[in-house]
């Protein structure tokens, strides 16, 4: 399974193993990585799974829709030119190695 | 405290988002969870969208996986139910005979959906409602075989649900018997526009019109409605609301009002008992009201569970919701009950639309469709108690981005 490292809030980088199909959210949720709320499940309604992707893999990751887009613009963390929302990029074997970043707060 | 055992009677949102919280802020004192279902903590709104449609697995429903509760110690007890309480003694008492003391109680017993009366052909096969995940299963069965099917109630979930069906290409009929749909959550033009949207998709919606009685020798093959009119169909799912789970609490003689009475700390009119999720009932402006949402489910459990450990939180609520149907999203921020002029507004690309709800000249919510940086503003403004300047918001070309931030205060 393609790995998906996230670094925490602290500084510590979590390696975590994450299911082809399922979501960069999905997996820290699977993985009990902390910091990542997603409140909505995954439904890209709350923009409560804010990450910053490393930008050597922005342009490998799914394209951000105009909602998200939108959505960012309420993220609890300021946004930043390499903000997603995690439950809006699905997991292939091309991210194996994927790098976020889990931001201080959520809300 | 830190080291209090912990006994939560129900295991969804409210039972996983309290435990989680607990383990995260440093209690290590037991946590049992006693949960009626068979399966682990999961997500309940995809029942009625992705996951009917199968668009999901189960694996994706899950709170957390099972390992979860393994390293976090925590005795996840399913398939069991709690029969009573005994506040004096510090116990509850489960169906199979064990008796478990705790510290702290948390009930999290969530709500029951309502079904259609058994006098009015309710006992008739093809009749299901939607709350839990094997009634998600057992609906699925239907699906194949059915054809033509009645949706008793035009909220959210039994709009949710018409939705999913039309693209299975089922004939759908959704009858409400209060004068619109939408009529206790959303204002009218919220509701004609999903009106107009389920329609467009084939629906048939029939408001103002209660339902007599269902008809079948033995599987439902019609209603029959109070203007005489009778609808023929296959299969029936029931979407008339939800009541709180409030039995356990009533035999320990908690104070029970339209759910189990809770302060802003989470507790209940018994020491030592806390609630959070859909069986409580809060006091918002003078009245008892239940918000059935998943985000209140989290936001009261995180405050129980700061409360247990001894660090003094009280709770906010901020309701919000959300729905999808066809494709189309709608976010919803705060109450609109009480509402006594409302603004509506619709974006230069014609596709996003909001409805902006004021009492007393202060917003109090906000259904935005299609249309986050509406929300996004809601938001803002409700949470920060920003008196808005309404004819700002009548301005076709105001930046909804920036409302809320400077100068459209007065």
């Amino acid at each position: 399974m393609p790995q998906v490292l996230f670094t925490l809030h602290n500084g510590t980088v979590m390696s975590v193993a994450a299911a082809t199909g399922h979501s960069v959210m999905e997996a820290a949720r699977n993985n009990g990585v902390p910091g990542i709320v997603a409140e909505c499940g995954g439904a890209a309604m709350c923009a409560t799974c804010h990450v910053y992707v490393d930008p050597k893999w922005l342009g490998k990751i799914a394209a951000m829709s105009d909602f998200e887009d939108e959505l960012l613009e309420g993220t609890g963390s300021p946004r930043m030119e390499t903000s997603r929302l995690s439950c809006q990029i699905p997991i292939d074997d091309g991210l194996d190695g994927l790098e976020v970043t889990v931001p201080p707060s959520q809300y | 405290m830190e080291k209090s055992s912990v006994v939560v009677a129900g295991a969804g949102q409210a039972a996983l988002s309290l435990v989680a919280k607990l383990r995260a802020e440093g209690h290590s004192g037991t946590i049992t969870v006693v949960g009626a279902e068979t399966t682990m903590p999961y997500q309940r709104p995809p029942l009625s969208k992705g996951y009917l449609l199968g668009k999901q697995k189960l694996d994706q429903l899950l709170l957390r996986p099972r390992e979860f509760y393994e390293q976090s110690a925590v005795d996840l007890r399913l398939g069991q139910s709690i029969v009573s309480i005994h506040p004096a003694s510090k116990e509850v008492a489960l169906a199979g005979g064990d008796v478990i003391p705790y510290d702290e109680l948390v009930l999290a017993t969530g709500s029951t959906a309502r079904q259609w009366p058994a006098a009015l052909g309710g006992t008739l096969r093809g009749i299901h409602t939607l709350r839990s995940l094997d009634d998600a299963h057992v609906l699925q069965a239907e699906l194949s075989s059915a054809k033509s099917v009645l949706v008793i109630g035009g909220g959210y979930i039994g709009l949710e649900i018409a939705s999913a069906l039309r693209s299975l290409n089922l004939a759908v009929t959704v009858v409400e018997a209060q004068p619109r749909i939408l009529n206790r959550v959303a204002g009218p033009e919220t509701a004609s526009h999903f009106r107009l949207l389920h329609q467009e998709n084939g629906v048939r919606i029939i408001e103002n019109t209660a339902i007599r009685r269902l008809h079948g020798s033995d599987r439902v093959e019609a209603a029959k409605l109070a203007d005489g009119q009778l609808i023929a169909c296959d299969l029936v799912v029931v979407g008339i609301g939800g009541a709180p789970e409030t039995k356990l609490a009533e035999m320990a003689g908690l104070h029970v009002d339209n759910g189990i009475v809770t302060n802003e700390l989470g507790k209940t009119s018994s020491s030592s008992i806390w609630a959070a999720g859909d069986c409580t009932s809060i006091d918002m402006g003078g009245r008892r009201i239940r918000l059935e949402s998943v985000g209140n489910a989290i936001d009261q459990a995180e405050t129980v569970a700061m409360n247990i450990i001894g660090r003094r939180t009280a709770y906010v609520p901020r309701p919000w919701f959300w729905t999808e149907q066809y494709g189309v999203r709608m976010q919803i921020v705060g109450l609109s009950m009480g509402h006594d002029e409302t603004i509506l507004r619709t974006e230069t690309d014609g596709k996003r639309k909001s409805c902006w709800y004021f009492k007393n000249s202060a917003l109090i919510a906000v259904d935005a469709i299609n249309d986050p940086q509406a929300f996004l503003a809601g938001r803002r403004i409700i949470d920060a108690g920003i008196l808005l300047d309404m004819s700002t918001l009548r301005e076709p070309e105001v930046d909804l981005r920036n409302l809320g931030k400077t100068a459209d205060i007065r």
